[in-house]
């Protein structure tokens, strides 16, 4: 079951990169994508039933939206931190908490809270994740939680959880 | 008409590219200048993979344009992270105006 | 198209300026990671403009050379084995 799923990813893959649809190009596709899924297999998917449920595509397809304008947001606040002539910035690391179970969830979590506006994840400890801010609002746990995490959270639940 | 889109897509994304260099050299310490560089350089590059696409349409070269987008968004921000939690494991204090540090007091109870 | 590639260029020698005063060695590996992603967009922008196709493939080999790049420097700088 683990490796159908990495021989369908590794076979689009193919297909986009080649983007020719003659046998002598699938075929060698064909072979190149089973030696994939054979050697690692075991290591890229963990839970495949979760690869063939629709809504967890129709949830990513909303949070790829609040995703990007939350890119475009930071970048316009990162521009306007930079070229300001004194700079206002008040930077520093604190702690939130996650409540996010799998390994794949929590990859997202980071990637998303780096691109979001003045936040940078620095660690990851079972829970507990270590955050460079470069506005610190609120040293408190919670508060930090409600600000920067809980935006996220909710969706990534539903689309890994 | 998409060559003009394009090229204006292009140009965005190339300015935020000089946003994130301005604000690697400009910045004080390195957990700063990692989240300037590494949030305007990624969108930038996006950018201007996403005007090519544009202006190419569905041809071979517009289509790994394409393809490169979700694989800059998935290691740019990982080589970011990977980078900050060496920088502190090797020692690199805070700027000195910095308000708080709790990675530090959780590294000593460990 | 000419002006941008030109302006990327200059941008490239900004990172190399963080690479040569850096004064940390974080600092300069920063710069070489952002270098890395500056690249790739050199190199999509040639391959439209001089029409070549070939330049497009080395851009999408270059993103994962930065990325393992700069996560062997990052095991360096934490101390610790390459193979853990």
């Amino acid at each position: 079951m683990k490796r159908i799923v990495l021989f369908i990813v590794a076979f689009l893959l193919w297909l986009l990169l080649t983007s020719a649809l003659d046998w002598q190009h699938l075929s060698i596709g064909m072979g190149v994508a089973f030696l994939v899924a054979f050697l690692f297999g075991n290591i890229f998917v963990q839970q495949p039933e979760k690869c063939f449920q629709i809504k967890r595509y129709l949830w990513f397809c909303y949070y790829l939206p609040i995703f990007l304008w939350e890119c475009i947001k930071a970048n316009f606040d990162v521009a306007y931190r930079v070229l300001h002539p004194r700079m206002p910035i008040h930077p520093g690391i604190v702690k939130v908490r996650t409540q996010l179970k799998s390994d794949m969830a929590k990859v997202c979590l980071a990637n998303s809270i780096t691109m979001t506006p003045g936040t940078l994840s620095v660690d990851i400890k079972d829970e507990y994740l270590y955050i460079h801010w470069i506005n610190v609002r609120s040293q408190d746990m919670a508060e930090a939680t409600k600000l920067i995490v809980s935006r996220f959270e909710r969706i990534l639940a539903k689309i890994f959880d | 008409m998409n060559e003009i889109i394009g090229m204006i897509i292009i140009v965005v994304g190339v300015v935020f590219d000089t946003i994130g260099c301005i604000g690697l050299v400009r910045l004080p310490d390195v957990y700063n200048r990692l989240q300037a560089a590494t949030k305007c350089v990624t969108l930038g590059t996006c950018g201007i993979m996403f005007g090519i696409f544009i202006m190419q349409g569905f041809n071979s070269l517009g289509i790994k344009a394409l393809v490169c987008i979700p694989f800059i968004f998935l290691t740019a921000p990982t080589a970011a992270h990977a980078l900050a939690r060496g920088a502190h494991l090797f020692g690199v204090k805070l700027w000195e105006k910095s308000v708080c540090d709790k990675y530090e007091e959780d590294k000593k109870e460990m | 198209m000419e002006i941008l590639i030109l302006i990327l260029v200059v941008l490239c020698f900004f990172c190399l300026y963080r690479v040569w005063r850096g004064l940390t060695i974080p600092d300069r590996m920063v710069a070489i990671d952002i270098l890395a992603i500056l690249v790739v967009g050199i190199c999509a922008l040639l391959a439209v403009y001089t029409k070549r196709e070939f330049l497009i493939d080395i851009a999408l080999a270059w993103i994962f050379l930065g990325f393992i790049g700069t996560l062997a420097l990052a095991k360096y700088l934490s101390g610790r084995k390459f193979n853990e």
